[in-house]
Order: C-alpha cells, then structure tokens, then sequence
C-alpha cells in the first residue's frame, strides 16, 4: 500500500528516559515547527504522582498561597487516587513563559510523547496565540507574582492571625468569579513594580476613600442630586469595587482581595477557552504524532497504543449513558478542529454553501486564524458545520418552568441547524452560565448600605447559596448588603439581604 | 528549544501545611469522628489512624449559581429518536435528559459525605487534646538530678582538646588583616612606585631611586612578616556547659481485680482504661517503666501478656495489692528520679475488713510519693464500701487521689478525660 520506507524509530521499549523525552522533544518540536506552532520555550518537568496531587490541589500552579481549601482538595484527590477512584490527569501545563509541563513518571514513553505533543506544542501555542490570553495575560509574570501573593499572604497571616486571613480569603474565594474585568484591558506588571506600588496603594488608598466617605460639611443637596447613585455606572467587577470603596477594610485586606481578583483575571481566558484549547492540543497531538508516524520515528506498537489514549480521550458517551456528564470539550473541540481542516481540503456542495470563505483554503492558514481570534463562544457559532451536528447528533432541549414539558427545540436537520449551533455558542458563554452580578449602588449620604443587581437572564433565579455568598459579602463589605433580582423591564422580582431582616418577596 | 528537569526529588508534601489547615478548620467534626471510633472499635486497634467523614453541606465553599427555572435550552449529543417538536415530562430527580441537570451535577446537590483518613499521629493528637498529665511540670522542676552537657558558644580559655580548630585560625587570621594593613596598603604604593619606574627606558631609571624602593620594600616586608601566624590569644575553645535536666521518667502502675466477681465485661473495660493510660502517658514521657500488679487475694506482679490476658478467680483483698505496690515503689521507684502513677480498677468488691487498710496503706505509703493516683470503679450496682472508704482519701489528697465510675464501654473515654482534663489550679 505505501510506500515502504526505512524505519528507523526513536525508541521501541515502553520506558521512558532522559535521553528519549529529550529525542522526543527535539523531533515534535521540528515538525511542530513546520506546521507553523509559535510557541515559548518548555520547561518540562517530570514529578511524581503525589507531586502531581499538590499541583492539583494548588489549581495546577507551581506555587501558592496556602488555604484550607486547598487542603481540603488535595485529601480529596489523595482519598479518591488511592482507593483508585480516579487516575490522575496525564499532565498539566501552566500559561508561563517559559511554558512549564508536567509529566508525571509513572507514564510510559509513549504517553510522555503524547503529553510533549499536547501540551507542551499544542495548549503552548494556544497560550502564545489566542487574543484573550494575549490580552489578559502575562505569561512571563505569572509565577513572580504568585511568589509575591504567596509570601505577603504568609506575611498578613503573621501579623493578622491565620484566621483572620482565612476568613478573608473564604468571602474572597466566595466572589471569585465576579473578581474579573470582562472589557477593561489591565496593564501588565512585573513582580518588583507589583510590590513598589503594594507600598505606595497602602498609603494611599484610605486617603481616596475619604473622597467617598467625607463628613466635612457640604453645601445644601437638592433632591436630584441625592438620586445619584455611586457608583453612576454599574460596576460588574465586584471585587475591584469592594477593594477601592469598602469604607472600614484595612490596607492589607486590600491587598489580599486584589491578589485573588487578579489571579481570577488570570485564570479567566482559560475559562472562556476550554473547548478550544483542549480542540487545539488534541488536534495537534493527533496530527504531530502521525508526522512522526509518517516519517518512520515511532513504531506500530507506539501508534497502537497512542491511538487508545487518544481515543478514550475524545469519547463522547451519549445524552442517556451513565456516563454523560455534559459535552466533552476535547469532542467538540477535536471534532471541531478536525472538521476546519476537511473543509479546507475535501469541501463538499454543503461546505461550500457554509463556508464559503474557508472552503478550499489553506487549512493550516485558517486554523491559525480560528486558534488565534476566537473563544469558545465565537468559535462554535462560526466554524460548527451542519456535518458534525449530524454526526455528534446534536439537540436542543428546552426547558421552560412555566411549561409542564420538555420540548425538544432543535434537531440535527435543515431547519435546526442554525438554531441548534446558536444555542450551543450561548450554553459557552461566560455570562450566560453564571448570573450577571453588578453593583448597583452604595447608599452614600445613608446607611452605607450597598445594593448588588442580579439582572436575570431567561428568568432563572438565583441557587439556594446565595444567601451564603451575601453573608460573605457582607462580611467584606462591613455594612448592610442587599442583592435584587431584577428582570429586564426593571422589575425587582426577589430580594435578599444581609443580615436578613425578612425575606422580601415581591411578586 | 527544550529543558527538561527532574523534579522528583523535590520538596514532596508540598500540600502538607494546606492539609493542615483543613484539619484545623474542621477540628470540631474531627473530634467527634474520634470519639466515636474510641467507642466503636475495639481498643487495640485504636492506634491506627482513622476515617472521619463530614457532611459535605459543612465544607462547601458557596458561589453565587443559578438555581432551577426559568428558560433554559440546553444541547446534548447522541440524539437517537427525537425529531423537533417532540414533548415529554421531566424526568424525576435528573438524569440525562432533563433540562438544566447538567448544571446543577456541577453544585453537588447529593448529600454525599466528604471522607477521609488522618493518620495515627493525627488522631491520636485528637484524642488527648486538652489532657494533661496533673503536675507534671512541677515534678520536671523539681527534682532535676540528672546533668547534660550542652555547646555555649567559644571561650578564650580552656583544655587543649577543646581547642576550636576553625574559629582560632579565623581569629589570628583576622588579627593580621588588622595588624598588617597599613604595612601593606603601604607596599602596595611603593611597587606601584617600582612598576613605574621599572617601566622607564632603561637608559632613564634613576638607580638609586630603585635601590631606595626596593630596600623601603624589603624592610616592610620583613616587619610584616615578623607578625606571628597565630597568637595566644587567637586560641578559642569549645564552651560546655552543664545544664540540669528534669527527669523525664515515668513509671505507671496498673494494678487490677482479677477476682471471680470481675466478669470478662469487666475486665475488658479495664483494660482498655489502662491501655488509654498508656497511650496517653506514652506521649507525655519518653521513657516509661510499666508495672502491671493483679490481685485477687494475693497480689502478684506480672507481665503485660498475663495481666491483660490470664484468668483467675477467687476472693478479693485489695490491700494486698496496695502493699505490693508500696512494696515495690521502695524496692525500684525512688520518687526522687521518678514520676510515679498509678491507676486502679475494680470493681468495687472488696472482702469487709480490708477496706480500712488500703485506705491506711494508701495514705501512709503511697499517696505522698506519687504524681497521680487514679481509681476507676467498674459496675453497674450500688457502690460498696472501697468506694465510700476512697471517698474520704479524696478530701484528704485532693491534688493526687482521684475517682471515677464507669458502668458501660462507652464512658471509658469520657471517664478518661474527667480524670485527666486541664486543670490550671494547682500545677503551679
């Protein structure tokens, strides 16, 4: 059938050494190149596996500051790991430059190569290319500054008491998510500059806030001027407004919220991008390995067993399996991928009608384009094809409490096709999956009280924790916090506060 | 371009201070999980570590999260016979199809339980916490005897086979930096000096302005070396000092009532009382001496397999036990050097006569020279006249006499504590 070439492979055992990992590398990293994969220098580590469970119970970094909560992760995955459970991940891969990836040791050459191809090629060159990483960001800072969070945390916990800061850290934690700027660019920092300024804002962030808090006497207020709200725009990132305007916080509880607000920001691209990375790496494992396949550097046995993984990983079980637990991003994403480069060599009537920009083009050039400028959101409602709906058998569920059914809304057929690839974009959008929280006002002249805005989407209510999470705003805040749920005609539907006086129920 | 680097070796429990906060935040649930498995498990293996389980509602870390209803349209794959259009109730309790399920799987609607093991160190860190042993201090203070010879730094005197290699050659070292420097500062100029002039064309070296340096030179030189390479007082020595050391000895007695009216119930009670005791002094002592007394009406010492695990029978005279005790504290116990404890457990039978001795015998003999004497009594029925006898010994050494009452198993541990909880008064 092909033609028959000299094979001369890397390695034929199943151990994995120095010199192999190294052999690998040099050879993925030169038909990675080819293909075009820009991407920062690897550090690869190999570590154990119960090195591997401290990396999962600090959020996969090398570093960081300690916590009960993390505690409570690691005896978690210990507990599950050793009573085999759970396997552990195949590896992590961390956005810094240089890019830095674990290889756990127990894994065989073959897996290494697998985890050398993907991560440390494929979720690397993500990490370089894609906007949002790009934009929100620094790879080359991200381990100095969580070294700086880490010791000033210790620090705080010196001087303050470790429960103190724990309960700090606990409201901190609670309102992570809402920790982010979603439009605002920050402005990258280096770890020395990040601690000059920590010392500057000290001193000077209780002298802003007594702009806000003011009790020198002011000139007579008209009614229109007490409707003013502070802030005038509502402001999305609550954790940012909590550090510059809580009136009774302490600087380095100051410190301490920007800390988690910032590593939030940093891990908030990873967020909107999970489909894709994953896509994107496992794509090219695929592709890179069958490069070397085709050259003649590993052997049939290595493919094999390349080729199990691989496949396990992008198993999809149906909607009705026990198994089912939502899209498997490494599907759709691989999937996804796979399709982009089909469409640009073997387009068929249907492509072509779709896709009539990308159809027939370079494929390596297109999936460049859609690696670098798209999110998971984006991404899907522009490259999802009427042909992967029909093999994925995609559909569409509509859930709507105010009717006794279920209805099945979309289908993989002609008449569903849009519909169905609209709603699955929306079901990876950020601000769809968790409720759009903003500040709405601070009672300025008052009680000081600060008013929170769930604006409702689809009419879906608040979960049952809120009331919890308001304790812990509260608790940052240090005067009364109210939450309303309103809905887009501006209608207060349900409102919580903190402390409860009653719940208010206006329907 | 690639480095790969070996990180095996490194710091492993990296988690290890995380885990420990964890533990500390959920002290409380920990405890109760001990509790309950000293109940539960048979004491011997109450070494072991042990699992405790929270509910996970306790240790949830809340989010802000939308709840059910609303509209959501949800995609799922492997569509199999659907077609649009198509209506059916929702599914009881989840499961695949149901509209929003794959959300709320994310935030652990199940009451499933968080489980894990903390180790035996761990649990039984739990297990004697707040407990101490009664005036332990004290005795450490005491009656320190002993001496152990600790470093103190360097002294400028001492024996020769003390003599500080290191440090005096540092000092005489140092000694001529500072003698010599100027000396040497000195040199330097002058060579610099020479070097210049050696530079010349020879033609125009003045000569005797060379001789002239050259002979400042040598006559510096020779000064700076006539400094000695060591000196007297750059010796130093090794500082030893002896310092006290409180004895840290203890002995523990158990003496128990193998007579034919303690039942195997009985009996297992008591033990696990000793075994605790031991555990427990175990951790407060490094080195401790058992003395296992048994009686029914002989008392006979014995070793640990046949105190906890021989049969006797017959009648009960206590006091023999409590002369073998006094006995043997004469014998082998000098409370000088040791700390002294002693725990008892009967059941409260004793024959009629007797029981006025052992209180005689306890008070002239034993209680003066003991840390702690500890009497447990294990029965269901009225108390008989020990226990009446040992209540007037409580009022007369409340520091060192204690007693307790135990009917079932499982206030073995409760007991345990009474006995040996914190107690600020009189440690002084």
């Amino acid at each position: 059938m092909s033609t028959v070439k000299e094979r001369t492979p890397i390695s034929t055992g199943s151990e994995w050494s120095f010199d192999l990992i190294e052999a690998y590398d040099r050879e993925i990293g030169r038909v990675a190149k080819n293909f075009g994969l820009d991407t920062y220098p690897n550090q690869i580590e190999i570590i154990t596996s119960e090195q591997m469970m401290d990396a999962y119970a600090s959020i996969g970094m090398p570093l960081n500051y300690s916590h009960w909560s993390f505690g409570k992760q690691f005896v978690e995955t210990d507990q599950n790991y050793k009573r085999g459970r759970m396997g552990l991940a195949y590896e992590i891969v961390i956005n810094s430059n240089p890019c830095i990836a674990y290889l756990m040791e127990e894994n065989t050459i073959t897996m290494q190569a697998l985890v050398i191809a993907h991560a440390c090629y494929g979720h690397n060159s993500f990490f370089k290319g894609n906007y949002l990483f790009r934009t929100w960001t620094d790879a080359s800072a991200i381990i100095d500054y969580l070294l700086f969070a880490k010791n000033y945390i210790s620090e705080c916990e010196e001087r303050y008491g470790v429960d103190e800061v724990e309960q700090l850290l606990d409201s901190c934690h609670a309102l992570m998510n809402y920790g982010v700027n979603r439009y605002k660019r920050p402005r990258p920092l280096t770890a020395a500059e990040e601690k000059e300024r920590q010392m500057a804002r000290e001193e000077y962030i209780q002298r802003h806030l007594n702009d806000l808090w003011n009790t020198i006497p002011r000139k007579e207020i008209t009614a229109e001027q007490a409707e003013i709200r502070y802030p005038k725009e509502p402001e999305e990132n609550l954790l940012y407004f909590i550090e510059k305007n809580a009136p009774l916080l302490e600087p380095w509880q100051r410190e301490i919220l920007r800390i988690v607000r910032k590593i939030s920001q940093y891990f908030y691209p990873q967020k909107q991008t999970q489909v894709m990375n994953e896509g994107w790496a496992t794509f090219w494992h695929y592709t890179l390995l069958h490069q070397l396949y085709d050259e003649g550097l590993v052997t049939d046995g290595f493919m094999m067993e390349f080729l199990h993984s691989h496949s396990s990983v992008v198993y999809q079980p149906p909607f009705d399996s026990p198994y089912f637990n939502g899209i498997n991003p490494y599907t759709l994403g691989y999937s996804m991928m796979t399709d982009i480069r089909r469409i640009c060599e073997n387009p068929t009537d249907e492509d072509r009608e779709w896709f009539p920009d990308i159809a027939g083009s370079d494929w390596i050039t297109t999936l460049d384009n859609a690696m670098r400028n798209y999110k998971d959101e984006s991404f899907i409602l522009q490259f999802l094809s009427p042909k992967l709906m029909r093999e994925l058998r995609l559909f569409a569920i509509l859930d709507d409490a105010e009717r006794p059914t279920l209805r099945v809304d979309a289908i993989h057929d002609e008449s569903g096709y849009r519909r169905l690839r609209e709603e699955l974009s929306a079901q990876y959008n950020l601000g769809n999956r968790e409720p759009n929280i903003q500040v709405y006002n601070v009672n300025v002249r008052g009680d000081r009280s600060l008013t929170l805005r769930h604006y409702m989407h689809n009419r879906q209510p608040l979960g049952e924790s809120t009331q919890e999470v308001l304790k812990h705003v509260h608790r940052l805040w240090g005067f009364d916090v109210r939450l309303e749920s309103v809905t887009p005609d501006n209608e207060v539907v349900k409102s919580y506060q903190c402390p409860p006086r009653e719940a208010l129920e206006l329907t | 371009m690639s480095y790969i680097i070996d990180r095996r070796l490194n710091a492993k429990k990296k988690s290890t201070v995380n885990r420990q906060r964890f533990l500390r935040r959920y002290k409380q649930h920990i405890k109760r999980a001990v509790e309950d498995a000293i109940h539960d498990r048979s004491i011997s293996d109450i070494e072991r570590g042990g699992e405790v389980t929270i509910p996970r509602r306790d240790i949830s870390e809340p989010v802000f999260h939308h709840g059910q209803g609303g509209r959501q349209t949800r995609v799922y794959p492997g569509n199999k016979e659907f077609v649009t259009g198509d209506e059916f109730q929702r599914p009881e309790g989840g499961g695949g199809g149901g509209g929003g399920q794959g959300k709320a799987s994310n935030h652990g609607e199940g009451e499933d339980n968080f489980t894990f093991t903390i180790s035996q160190d761990e649990f039984l860190d739990f297990m004697f916490e707040d407990l101490e042993l009664p005036y332990l201090v004290r005795k450490q203070l005491k009656d320190a005897t002993s001496f152990e010879t600790r470093r103190a730094g360097f002294t400028t005197s001492g024996s020769p086979e003390k003599l500080h290699i290191v440090r005096s050659l540092r000092a005489a070292h140092a000694r001529r930096i500072a003698l010599g420097g100027e000396d040497r500062k000195e040199i330097r100029a002058l060579r610099k000096e020479l070097w210049a002039l050696e530079a010349l064309p020879a033609s125009e070296v003045p000569r005797e302005q060379l001789q002239a340096l050259r002979d400042q030179i040598a006559e510096l030189d020779k000064k700076a070396r006539r400094l000695p390479f060591i000196d007297d007082f750059d010796l130093r020595y090794n500082n030893l000092v002896r310092v006290p050391v409180p004895s840290s000895k203890a002995v523990m007695f158990c003496v128990m009532d193998v007579s034919g009216s303690m039942t195997q119930s009985i009996k297992d009670i008591a033990k696990r009382f000793f075994i605790l005791l031991y555990l427990f002094l175990e951790r407060n002592y490094k080195q401790i001496e058992l003395v296992f007394v048994r009686h029914h009406t002989h008392a006979k010492e014995v070793d640990e397999q046949e105190f906890f695990y021989s049969r006797e029978t017959g009648g009960t005279i206590v006091s023999s036990a409590l002369q073998m005790t006094a006995d043997i504290i004469d014998a082998r116990y000098s409370p000088a050097d040791w700390n002294i404890y002693i725990a008892q457990a009967s059941d409260g039978d004793n024959w009629d006569g007797d029981s006025a001795a052992c209180s005689e015998i306890l008070g002239k003999r034993i209680l003066n020279k003991v840390q702690y004497y500890a009497y447990v009594e294990i029965t269901t029925g009225p108390h008989q006249n020990l226990w009446y006898e040992y209540e007037g010994l409580q009022e007369k050494f409340p520091d060192s006499f204690a007693m307790q009452h135990i009917t079932d198993a499982g206030e073995i541990y409760p007991v345990f504590r009474k006995l040996f909880e914190k107690r600020t008064e009189g440690a002084a």
